[in-house]
Protein backbone atom coordinates (compact mmCIF):
# COMPACT_ATOMS: atom_id res chain seq x y z
CA UNK A 1 0.00 0.00 0.00
CA UNK A 2 1.33 3.41 -0.91
CA UNK A 3 1.71 6.16 1.58
CA UNK A 4 -0.03 9.52 1.45
CA UNK A 5 1.42 12.47 3.32
CA UNK A 6 0.77 16.07 4.19
CA UNK A 7 3.17 18.64 5.63
CA UNK A 8 2.47 21.87 7.51
CA UNK A 9 4.50 24.73 8.86
CA UNK A 10 4.91 24.36 12.61
CA UNK A 11 2.62 26.83 14.34
CA UNK A 12 -0.29 27.05 16.79
CA UNK A 13 -2.95 26.27 14.22
CA UNK A 14 -1.16 23.39 12.56
CA UNK A 15 -0.63 21.84 16.00
CA UNK A 16 -4.40 21.47 16.30
CA UNK A 17 -4.69 20.16 12.75
CA UNK A 18 -2.00 17.55 13.34
CA UNK A 19 -3.59 16.47 16.63
CA UNK A 20 -6.87 16.05 14.80
CA UNK A 21 -5.24 13.98 12.07
CA UNK A 22 -3.58 11.75 14.67
CA UNK A 23 -6.92 11.18 16.38
CA UNK A 24 -8.85 10.42 13.20
CA UNK A 25 -6.12 8.31 11.60
CA UNK A 26 -4.61 5.92 14.15
CA UNK A 27 -2.14 4.61 11.55
CA UNK A 28 -0.70 8.06 10.82
CA UNK A 29 2.93 8.71 11.72
CA UNK A 30 3.93 12.22 12.73
CA UNK A 31 7.37 13.34 11.76
CA UNK A 32 8.44 16.61 13.41
CA UNK A 33 11.13 18.52 11.60
CA UNK A 34 12.54 21.97 12.14
CA UNK A 35 9.72 24.41 11.32
CA UNK A 36 7.78 21.67 9.57
CA UNK A 37 5.65 18.76 10.61
CA UNK A 38 4.95 15.96 8.16
CA UNK A 39 2.28 13.32 8.64
CA UNK A 40 2.47 10.02 6.74
CA UNK A 41 -0.38 7.56 6.54
CA UNK A 42 -0.63 4.25 4.72
CA UNK A 43 -3.26 4.23 1.97
CA UNK A 44 -5.42 7.16 2.93
CA UNK A 45 -5.86 10.02 5.34
CA UNK A 46 -8.96 11.86 6.51
CA UNK A 47 -8.91 15.37 7.94
CA UNK A 48 -12.15 16.33 9.66
CA UNK A 49 -13.28 19.87 10.32
CA UNK A 50 -15.20 18.87 13.46
CA UNK A 51 -12.13 17.32 15.09
CA UNK A 52 -9.97 20.33 14.26
CA UNK A 53 -12.59 22.67 15.72
CA UNK A 54 -12.60 20.65 18.92
CA UNK A 55 -8.80 20.82 19.14
CA UNK A 56 -8.58 24.53 18.38
CA UNK A 57 -11.63 25.55 20.40
CA UNK A 58 -12.99 27.71 17.61
CA UNK A 59 -14.67 27.53 14.26
CA UNK A 60 -12.46 26.39 11.42
CA UNK A 61 -12.89 26.59 7.69
CA UNK A 62 -11.01 23.73 6.02
CA UNK A 63 -9.73 26.18 3.40
CA UNK A 64 -7.84 27.88 6.22
CA UNK A 65 -5.64 24.79 6.29
CA UNK A 66 -4.02 25.85 3.01
CA UNK A 67 -2.41 28.86 4.68
CA UNK A 68 -0.28 26.47 6.74
CA UNK A 69 0.15 23.77 4.12
CA UNK A 70 3.60 23.12 2.66
CA UNK A 71 3.04 20.06 0.52
CA UNK A 72 1.03 16.89 0.19
CA UNK A 73 0.81 13.74 -1.89
CA UNK A 74 -2.24 11.72 -2.91
CA UNK A 75 -5.49 12.37 -4.69
CA UNK A 76 -7.62 14.97 -2.99
CA UNK A 77 -11.31 14.66 -2.31
CA UNK A 78 -12.59 17.58 -0.30
CA UNK A 79 -15.89 18.88 1.03
CA UNK A 80 -16.79 21.50 3.61
CA UNK A 81 -16.46 18.92 6.38
CA UNK A 82 -13.71 16.57 5.25
CA UNK A 83 -10.46 16.60 3.37
CA UNK A 84 -9.44 13.16 2.10
CA UNK A 85 -6.12 12.04 0.71
CA UNK A 86 -5.81 8.66 -0.97
CA UNK A 87 -4.35 6.85 -3.96
CA UNK A 88 -7.16 5.99 -6.32
CA UNK A 89 -6.78 2.98 -8.66
CA UNK B 1 38.72 26.00 -0.92
CA UNK B 2 35.31 24.46 -0.95
CA UNK B 3 32.57 25.17 1.50
CA UNK B 4 29.85 22.59 1.99
CA UNK B 5 26.55 23.85 3.25
CA UNK B 6 24.60 21.41 5.28
CA UNK B 7 21.67 21.52 7.63
CA UNK B 8 22.18 20.47 11.20
CA UNK B 9 19.08 19.51 13.11
CA UNK B 10 19.24 20.45 16.74
CA UNK B 11 16.72 18.49 18.72
CA UNK B 12 15.57 20.49 21.74
CA UNK B 13 16.05 18.70 25.05
CA UNK B 14 12.72 19.96 26.36
CA UNK B 15 9.55 20.78 24.49
CA UNK B 16 7.98 22.86 27.24
CA UNK B 17 8.29 23.95 30.89
CA UNK B 18 8.71 21.24 33.49
CA UNK B 19 5.50 22.11 35.32
CA UNK B 20 3.58 21.71 32.04
CA UNK B 21 5.40 18.49 31.12
CA UNK B 22 4.38 17.13 34.54
CA UNK B 23 0.82 17.18 33.26
CA UNK B 24 0.91 16.47 29.56
CA UNK B 25 3.84 14.06 29.62
CA UNK B 26 7.48 14.55 28.61
CA UNK B 27 8.52 15.09 24.99
CA UNK B 28 5.23 16.66 23.95
CA UNK B 29 4.92 20.24 22.85
CA UNK B 30 2.27 22.24 24.68
CA UNK B 31 -0.26 24.63 23.21
CA UNK B 32 -0.18 28.28 24.31
CA UNK B 33 -3.43 27.71 26.19
CA UNK B 34 -1.84 24.87 28.15
CA UNK B 35 1.27 26.90 28.90
CA UNK B 36 -0.80 29.82 30.15
CA UNK B 37 -3.07 27.64 32.26
CA UNK B 38 -1.70 24.36 33.63
CA UNK B 39 -0.14 24.47 37.10
CA UNK B 40 -0.04 28.25 37.06
CA UNK B 41 -1.92 28.59 40.36
CA UNK B 42 0.48 29.66 43.12
CA UNK B 43 0.28 27.12 45.92
CA UNK B 44 3.54 27.07 47.85
CA UNK B 45 5.79 29.20 50.07
CA UNK B 46 3.05 31.21 51.71
CA UNK B 47 4.35 31.31 55.27
CA UNK B 48 1.36 32.88 56.92
CA UNK B 49 -2.35 32.63 56.60
CA UNK B 50 -4.08 35.87 55.61
CA UNK B 51 -5.01 38.01 58.61
CA UNK B 52 -8.48 38.53 57.12
CA UNK B 53 -9.24 34.81 56.95
CA UNK B 54 -7.38 32.66 59.43
CA UNK B 55 -9.20 29.47 58.48
CA UNK B 56 -7.82 29.35 54.97
CA UNK B 57 -4.59 29.67 53.06
CA UNK B 58 -4.40 32.65 50.68
CA UNK B 59 -5.28 30.36 47.79
CA UNK B 60 -7.36 27.57 49.19
CA UNK B 61 -9.53 25.07 47.37
CA UNK B 62 -11.53 24.45 50.55
CA UNK B 63 -13.22 27.86 50.19
CA UNK B 64 -15.70 25.96 48.03
CA UNK B 65 -17.85 23.08 49.19
CA UNK B 66 -17.25 21.52 45.80
CA UNK B 67 -14.45 18.95 45.99
CA UNK B 68 -12.21 18.33 43.02
CA UNK B 69 -9.33 15.87 43.04
CA UNK B 70 -7.70 18.08 40.43
CA UNK B 71 -8.84 21.63 39.75
CA UNK B 72 -7.06 21.48 36.42
CA UNK B 73 -9.55 18.96 35.07
CA UNK B 74 -11.59 22.02 34.05
CA UNK B 75 -10.95 22.97 30.48
CA UNK B 76 -12.10 26.01 28.57
CA UNK B 77 -13.36 24.69 25.21
CA UNK B 78 -12.60 28.13 23.73
CA UNK B 79 -8.97 27.74 24.90
CA UNK B 80 -8.79 31.36 25.99
CA UNK B 81 -5.64 32.87 27.36
CA UNK B 82 -4.77 36.54 27.07
CA UNK B 83 -3.95 36.61 23.34
CA UNK B 84 -6.81 34.45 22.03
CA UNK B 85 -9.28 36.21 24.32
CA UNK B 86 -8.31 39.73 23.27
CA UNK B 87 -8.24 38.81 19.58
CA UNK B 88 -11.70 37.23 19.78
CA UNK B 89 -13.16 40.22 21.65
CA UNK B 90 -11.48 42.77 19.39
CA UNK B 91 -13.25 41.15 16.46
CA UNK B 92 -16.62 41.23 18.20
CA UNK B 93 -16.06 44.81 19.26
CA UNK B 94 -15.25 45.88 15.72
CA UNK B 95 -18.60 44.49 14.58
CA UNK B 96 -20.43 46.17 17.45
CA UNK B 97 -18.76 49.53 16.79
CA UNK B 98 -19.72 49.28 13.12
CA UNK B 99 -23.33 48.61 14.17
CA UNK B 100 -23.44 51.65 16.45
CA UNK B 101 -21.79 53.72 13.76
CA UNK B 102 -24.39 52.60 11.21
CA UNK B 103 -27.31 53.53 13.47
CA UNK B 104 -25.77 56.88 14.41
CA UNK B 105 -24.80 57.92 10.90
CA UNK B 106 -28.25 57.22 9.49
CA UNK B 107 -30.04 58.75 12.46
CA UNK B 108 -32.05 55.56 12.93
CA UNK B 109 -32.40 56.12 16.66
CA UNK B 110 -34.32 59.36 16.09
CA UNK B 111 -36.80 57.80 13.70
CA UNK B 112 -37.38 54.73 15.90
CA UNK B 113 -40.93 54.29 17.18
CA UNK B 114 -41.22 56.43 20.33
CA UNK B 115 -43.17 53.98 22.49
CA UNK B 116 -40.88 51.09 21.55
CA UNK B 117 -37.81 53.23 22.27
CA UNK B 118 -39.20 54.09 25.71
CA UNK B 119 -39.76 50.41 26.44
CA UNK B 120 -36.27 49.49 25.22
CA UNK B 121 -34.76 52.12 27.53
CA UNK B 122 -36.88 51.00 30.49
CA UNK B 123 -35.81 47.38 30.11
CA UNK B 124 -32.25 47.62 28.86
CA UNK B 125 -30.61 50.51 30.68
CA UNK B 126 -31.11 49.27 34.27
CA UNK B 127 -29.52 45.99 33.15
CA UNK B 128 -26.17 47.78 33.19
CA UNK B 129 -26.32 47.44 36.97
CA UNK B 130 -26.88 43.68 36.61
CA UNK B 131 -23.85 43.48 34.33
CA UNK B 132 -21.79 45.41 36.85
CA UNK B 133 -22.89 42.94 39.54
CA UNK B 134 -21.65 40.13 37.34
CA UNK B 135 -18.36 41.96 36.91
CA UNK B 136 -17.97 42.06 40.70
CA UNK B 137 -19.04 38.43 41.09
CA UNK B 138 -16.70 37.05 38.46
CA UNK B 139 -13.81 39.07 39.91
CA UNK B 140 -14.67 37.50 43.25
CA UNK B 141 -14.70 33.97 41.79
CA UNK B 142 -11.33 34.66 40.23
CA UNK B 143 -9.93 36.01 43.52
CA UNK B 144 -11.20 33.29 45.84
CA UNK B 145 -11.50 30.31 43.50
CA UNK B 146 -8.74 27.79 43.05
CA UNK B 147 -6.86 26.63 39.94
CA UNK B 148 -6.11 28.78 36.91
CA UNK B 149 -8.20 26.57 34.61
CA UNK B 150 -11.25 27.55 36.65
CA UNK B 151 -10.41 31.13 37.64
CA UNK B 152 -8.76 32.67 34.56
CA UNK B 153 -11.86 32.52 32.32
CA UNK B 154 -13.80 34.21 35.15
CA UNK B 155 -11.73 37.37 34.91
CA UNK B 156 -12.34 37.38 31.17
CA UNK B 157 -16.03 37.02 31.97
CA UNK B 158 -15.75 39.94 34.39
CA UNK B 159 -14.23 42.16 31.69
CA UNK B 160 -16.90 41.09 29.22
CA UNK B 161 -19.64 42.11 31.61
CA UNK B 162 -18.04 45.52 32.02
CA UNK B 163 -18.11 45.81 28.23
CA UNK B 164 -21.76 44.78 28.16
CA UNK B 165 -22.58 47.42 30.77
CA UNK B 166 -20.90 49.98 28.52
CA UNK B 167 -22.83 48.88 25.45
CA UNK B 168 -26.10 49.12 27.40
CA UNK B 169 -25.08 52.59 28.54
CA UNK B 170 -24.45 53.60 24.94
CA UNK B 171 -27.88 52.34 23.92
CA UNK B 172 -29.26 54.58 26.69
CA UNK B 173 -27.30 57.59 25.42
CA UNK B 174 -28.22 56.92 21.79
CA UNK B 175 -31.98 56.72 22.38
CA UNK B 176 -32.04 59.12 25.33
CA UNK B 177 -29.55 61.45 27.00
CA UNK B 178 -27.41 61.58 30.15
CA UNK B 179 -30.59 61.95 32.22
CA UNK B 180 -31.77 58.56 30.93
CA UNK B 181 -28.99 56.88 32.88
CA UNK B 182 -30.00 58.62 36.11
CA UNK B 183 -33.64 57.66 35.57
CA UNK B 184 -32.60 54.05 34.98
CA UNK B 185 -30.58 54.08 38.18
CA UNK B 186 -33.58 55.43 40.08
CA UNK B 187 -35.74 52.69 38.55
CA UNK B 188 -33.15 50.10 39.58
CA UNK B 189 -33.10 51.46 43.13
CA UNK B 190 -36.78 52.06 43.75
CA UNK B 191 -39.03 50.81 40.95
CA UNK B 192 -41.00 47.78 42.19
CA UNK B 193 -40.36 45.78 38.99
CA UNK B 194 -36.60 45.74 39.58
CA UNK B 195 -36.44 45.08 43.31
CA UNK B 196 -36.48 41.26 43.22
CA UNK B 197 -33.73 41.23 40.60
CA UNK B 198 -31.74 43.79 42.58
CA UNK B 199 -32.09 41.62 45.68
CA UNK B 200 -30.81 38.63 43.69
CA UNK B 201 -27.80 40.58 42.41
CA UNK B 202 -26.99 42.06 45.81
CA UNK B 203 -27.35 38.70 47.54
CA UNK B 204 -24.93 37.11 45.10
CA UNK B 205 -22.40 39.86 45.88
CA UNK B 206 -21.93 38.33 49.34
CA UNK B 207 -21.90 34.63 48.40
CA UNK B 208 -18.65 33.28 49.84
CA UNK B 209 -18.37 29.98 48.00
CA UNK B 210 -16.76 30.68 44.60
CA UNK B 211 -18.38 27.73 42.84
CA UNK B 212 -21.82 28.51 44.25
CA UNK B 213 -21.32 32.06 43.02
CA UNK B 214 -20.34 30.70 39.61
CA UNK B 215 -23.58 28.71 39.52
CA UNK B 216 -25.76 31.60 40.74
CA UNK B 217 -24.25 34.13 38.34
CA UNK B 218 -22.89 32.50 35.20
CA UNK B 219 -25.12 29.46 34.92
CA UNK B 220 -28.45 30.50 36.42
CA UNK B 221 -28.86 34.29 36.22
CA UNK B 222 -27.16 34.71 32.84
CA UNK B 223 -28.75 31.47 31.65
CA UNK B 224 -32.25 32.88 32.20
CA UNK B 225 -31.68 36.61 31.71
CA UNK B 226 -29.92 36.46 28.34
CA UNK B 227 -32.44 34.25 26.50
CA UNK B 228 -35.28 36.36 27.95
CA UNK B 229 -33.87 39.76 27.11
CA UNK B 230 -31.71 39.11 24.06
CA UNK B 231 -33.98 36.57 22.37
CA UNK B 232 -37.56 37.03 23.58
CA UNK B 233 -37.59 40.77 24.26
CA UNK B 234 -35.36 41.46 21.27
CA UNK B 235 -37.74 39.52 19.00
CA UNK B 236 -40.81 41.29 20.42
CA UNK B 237 -39.20 44.71 19.94
CA UNK B 238 -38.14 43.87 16.40
CA UNK B 239 -41.65 42.71 15.54
CA UNK B 240 -43.07 45.91 16.97
CA UNK B 241 -40.71 48.54 15.59
CA UNK B 242 -38.00 47.05 13.41
CA UNK B 243 -34.48 45.73 14.05
CA UNK B 244 -32.68 48.95 15.06
CA UNK B 245 -32.26 48.05 18.73
CA UNK B 246 -31.61 44.42 17.86
CA UNK B 247 -28.50 45.47 15.93
CA UNK B 248 -27.16 47.17 19.03
CA UNK B 249 -27.61 44.02 21.11
CA UNK B 250 -25.66 41.75 18.81
CA UNK B 251 -22.59 41.68 21.07
CA UNK B 252 -24.58 40.33 24.01
CA UNK B 253 -26.35 37.69 21.93
CA UNK B 254 -23.12 36.41 20.34
CA UNK B 255 -21.31 36.62 23.64
CA UNK B 256 -23.90 34.54 25.48
CA UNK B 257 -23.78 31.78 22.86
CA UNK B 258 -19.99 31.69 23.13
CA UNK B 259 -19.59 31.82 26.92
CA UNK B 260 -22.34 29.23 27.47
CA UNK B 261 -20.02 26.63 25.96
CA UNK B 262 -17.47 27.34 28.65
CA UNK B 263 -20.03 27.48 31.49
CA UNK B 264 -21.52 24.16 30.36
CA UNK B 265 -18.13 22.48 30.10
CA UNK B 266 -17.22 23.68 33.61
CA UNK B 267 -20.47 22.46 35.18
CA UNK B 268 -20.25 19.18 33.31
CA UNK B 269 -16.73 18.51 34.59
CA UNK B 270 -17.67 19.39 38.17
CA UNK B 271 -20.84 17.25 38.14
CA UNK B 272 -19.06 14.26 36.60
CA UNK B 273 -16.35 14.33 39.30
CA UNK B 274 -18.45 12.69 42.04
CA UNK B 275 -22.01 12.01 43.18
CA UNK B 276 -21.51 14.43 46.08
CA UNK B 277 -20.58 17.22 43.66
CA UNK B 278 -23.56 16.51 41.45
CA UNK B 279 -25.83 16.55 44.49
CA UNK B 280 -24.38 19.88 45.64
CA UNK B 281 -24.71 21.44 42.19
CA UNK B 282 -28.29 20.21 41.86
CA UNK B 283 -29.17 21.88 45.13
CA UNK B 284 -27.50 25.17 44.19
CA UNK B 285 -28.93 25.26 40.68
CA UNK B 286 -32.43 24.37 41.89
CA UNK B 287 -32.50 27.03 44.61
CA UNK B 288 -30.97 29.84 42.52
CA UNK B 289 -33.06 28.99 39.48
CA UNK B 290 -36.31 29.42 41.40
CA UNK B 291 -35.12 32.72 42.84
CA UNK B 292 -33.93 33.99 39.44
CA UNK B 293 -37.17 33.01 37.70
CA UNK B 294 -39.12 34.85 40.39
CA UNK B 295 -36.86 37.90 40.16
CA UNK B 296 -37.13 38.10 36.38
CA UNK B 297 -40.92 37.79 36.39
CA UNK B 298 -41.77 41.48 37.01
CA UNK B 299 -39.05 42.68 34.62
CA UNK B 300 -40.42 40.48 31.86
CA UNK B 301 -43.93 41.67 32.67
CA UNK B 302 -42.71 45.17 31.85
CA UNK B 303 -40.91 43.97 28.72
CA UNK B 304 -43.37 41.54 27.19
CA UNK B 305 -46.69 42.30 28.87
CA UNK B 306 -49.19 39.47 28.63
CA UNK B 307 -46.73 37.14 26.93
CA UNK B 308 -44.30 37.27 29.85
CA UNK B 309 -45.39 34.12 31.76
CA UNK B 310 -45.28 31.96 28.61
CA UNK B 311 -41.85 33.32 27.64
CA UNK B 312 -40.51 32.75 31.14
CA UNK B 313 -41.86 29.18 31.26
CA UNK B 314 -40.30 28.58 27.85
CA UNK B 315 -36.89 29.79 28.91
CA UNK B 316 -36.97 27.88 32.21
CA UNK B 317 -37.80 24.66 30.33
CA UNK B 318 -34.91 25.28 27.94
CA UNK B 319 -32.66 26.00 30.93
CA UNK B 320 -33.63 22.71 32.61
CA UNK B 321 -32.82 20.86 29.40
CA UNK B 322 -29.44 22.62 29.27
CA UNK B 323 -28.74 21.68 32.90
CA UNK B 324 -29.71 18.06 32.21
CA UNK B 325 -27.21 18.02 29.34
CA UNK B 326 -24.52 19.10 31.80
CA UNK B 327 -25.32 16.04 33.94
CA UNK B 328 -27.54 17.76 36.51
CA UNK B 329 -30.93 16.55 37.70
CA UNK B 330 -32.76 19.43 39.35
Amino acid sequence: MSTVFIAFQTNETSRGIVEAIEEDNPAAVVNEQPAMVKVDAPGSMTIRRSTIEEKLGRRFDLQEMHVHLITLSGHIDESDDEFNLSWKQ
Amino acid sequence: MQIDLRTVTIKPIRQTFTHIADRIGPGKSASRYQEATLNVQADANFHYRPTWDQDHEIFDASRSALVMADWYSFKDPRQYYYATYTIARARMQETAEADFDFIERRGLADTFNGAAARKALDVLVPLRHVAWGSNMNNSSICAYGYGTAFTAPCIFQAMDQLGIAQYLTRVGLLFGDAGTLDEAKQAWLSDAAWQELRRYVEDTLVVQDPVELFVAQNLVLDGLLYPLVYEKFDAALTAEAGPTVSMLLRFQADWFAETSRWVDATIKTAAAESAANAELLNRWVGAWRDRAAKALGPVMEMALGAEAPAALADVVTAFDARAAKCGLAI
